[in-house]
């Protein structure tokens, strides 16, 4: 039992080693140039050679997703909520909606240049944009799947929609709000590094435009790493932050053996 | 006197639906304080004659009267139970009884200050059935005819005049279910409180009602009301006497009549 639980904690650890082994072995058996695909080892090294770029460069994108995200969370709950409110404006809204999220979001950053010029502003609307569609989906959602016996139960005692919304509907959404955050965050990152690697001065997407220019390939996928760390701490957070607010609807032992 | 529940010529149709209404020409009579049981062939708008009770769907035909007065609203008197417990898992026990407390008036008014009093209230009830000191669980934590007495408590707590059920214990075990009949036969004795009980269960309806309905297929109506003149307090053990089996097999002829 503690010798499993042990592994199981342990193991996210192992494959990324693993994973960084097996990629530094391959380069070196096939002997493939360091341009094309450089080892870890060389990342890593690259990694420490431009510590300061990388880190300063970082916090830009980390600033910017956040801001990105923050209002796409404000923003994407607020639309989830009228959306689910209403079978009306959930009908009228909800072509729109998925129309508006299969346009590329890279397609978008030359209109918001023109209307905002290059730089922080355009890839904060970015993560915004790319960002919001999974949060008010599952909101609606959530108050969609309402059961109709409990709505049942309520509106016999004279519940308003209000009531229901207050009582039943938001408590029960925020398991489907805070497990869309986790998509949300990663999401936002995307957003951001595609618009300041088109469109901007800083930021990690800009960063590897420069060394791509350059030519300097171990620092790209340095940079690439920086966004992934990034990622993972960003995702770990909503996590937590999802088992703290709702964990009576994290009982299901499925998966823990 | 007249009848504490009446429903009198009543057709109602889903808006949307096509086709035939769900119930038509549909006419009962419950009296204040008795056990009433509507039983009836699977499609025949026994969900639908709940609703129209509580006020939650309203006929295009005939009319609806709930303790003297027309239905044209939701009805706070009742209290409704159904198959699934549909407890909010974010909620105690106890705070799943109060939720109605919350919703309905005087006592939404009044919760903040007479929380105490609400929830001592809840206590006894969840007491009185077979759930002592079970309030600050959650409801995940409890068996599936746990929650259902849950359930029923959640029903009864803002002391309603009506109680609804729809076949309340659709998804229990045959032992619990008994357990449960019983519970409910103690409530209805001592609460003196109006029951319409929705069931598919004969067994269930014979042993707790004073009178049974039997509704024909769809479009619903009464096609036959048998009063049950066994004497209370019942019993399980009358649910094994002739008496009580010749009655559930003349409904039973009823019902196979009715699917027809």
């Amino acid at each position: 039992m503690n010798r499993a639980n042990l592994l199981i904690k342990a193991s996210p650890w192992l494959f990324t080693i693993g994973l960084f082994l097996f990629w530094e072995a391959v380069v070196r058996v096939f002997n493939i140039p360091t341009f094309f695909l450089p080892p870890p080892s060389l990342i890593a090294q690259a990694f420490v050679e431009f510590a300061g770029p990388i880190a300063r460069n970082s916090w830009i994108t980390l600033e910017t997703t956040l801001i990105g995200f923050a209002l796409a969370v404000g923003f994407g709950l607020l639309l989830g909520l009228v959306v689910g409110w209403s079978r009306a404006i959930y009908a009228g809204l909800y072509p729109l909606m998925i129309g508006f999220n299969a346009i590329p979001k890279v397609a978008l950053v030359p209109i918001l240049v023109l209307w905002f010029g290059i730089g922080f502003v355009p890839a904060v609307l970015t993560a915004f944009l790319i960002s919001f569609f999974p949060i008010v989906v599952n909101v609606a959602t959530g108050l969609a799947t309402i059961e109709p016996e409990l709505e049942d139960v309520l509106k016999a005692l004279g519940a308003s929609k209000l009531d229901i919304m207050r009582k039943v509907g938001i408590p029960r959404t925020l398991p489907y709000f805070f497990g869309s955050l986790k998509v949300a965050i990663t999401l936002a990152f995307v957003g951001s590094v595609i618009s300041e690697s088109v469109a901007s001065n800083y930021g990690i997407g800009n960063l590897m435009l420069q060394a791509q220019a350059q030519f300097q390939v171990p620092l790209i996928f340095a940079g690439l790493v920086a966004l992934a760390i990034e990622g993972i701490v960003m995702y770990a957070l909503m996590a937590m932050l999802e088992k703290r607010m709702t964990g009576w609807a994290q009982r299901s032992g499925f998966g823990q053996t | 006197m007249s009848a504490f529940v009446s429903l009198e010529n009543v057709s109602h149709a889903y808006a949307g639906a096509e086709g035939a209404p769900a119930v038509e020409g549909l006419s009962l009579d419950v009296e204040e304080g008795e056990f009433a049981a509507v039983v009836g062939p699977s499609g025949c708008g026994k969900s639908t004659l709940m609703k129209l009770a509580t006020g939650l769907q309203f006929p295009f035909k005939g009319s609806v009267t709930v303790a003297g007065e027309r239905v044209t609203h939701p009805v706070k008197i009742a209290g409704m139970a159904f198959q699934a417990p549909t407890l909010l898992p974010w909620r105690t026990t106890l705070d799943n009884l109060l939720l109605p407390l919350e919703i309905v008036q005087p006592y939404r008014g009044e919760m903040r200050r007479r929380k105490p009093e609400f929830a001592a209230r809840a206590e006894t009830l969840l007491g009185s059935v077979g759930l002592r000191d079970q309030g600050r669980k959650f409801p995940w934590e409890l068996s599936g005819g746990m929650q259902q007495r849950a359930s029923l408590c959640r029903a009864l707590i803002h002391e309603p005049k009506l109680l609804m059920l729809d076949e309340p214990f659709g998804a229990l075990d045959a032992f619990t279910r008994e357990e449960l009949w019983c519970v409910i036969r103690d409530l209805h004795a001592s609460r003196k409180i109006t029951v319409i009980l929705v069931t598919h269960d004969l067994r269930e309806a014979v042993f707790l009602a004073d009178r049974i309905f039997v509704m024909s297929a769809r479009p619903g109506r009464v096609v036959v009301e048998r009063r049950i003149e066994l004497p209370r307090p019942r019993d399980l053990e009358v649910t094994f006497t002739t008496q009580f089996q010749d009655i559930v097999h003349e409904l039973r002829a009823h019902i196979v009549k009715a699917r027809q």
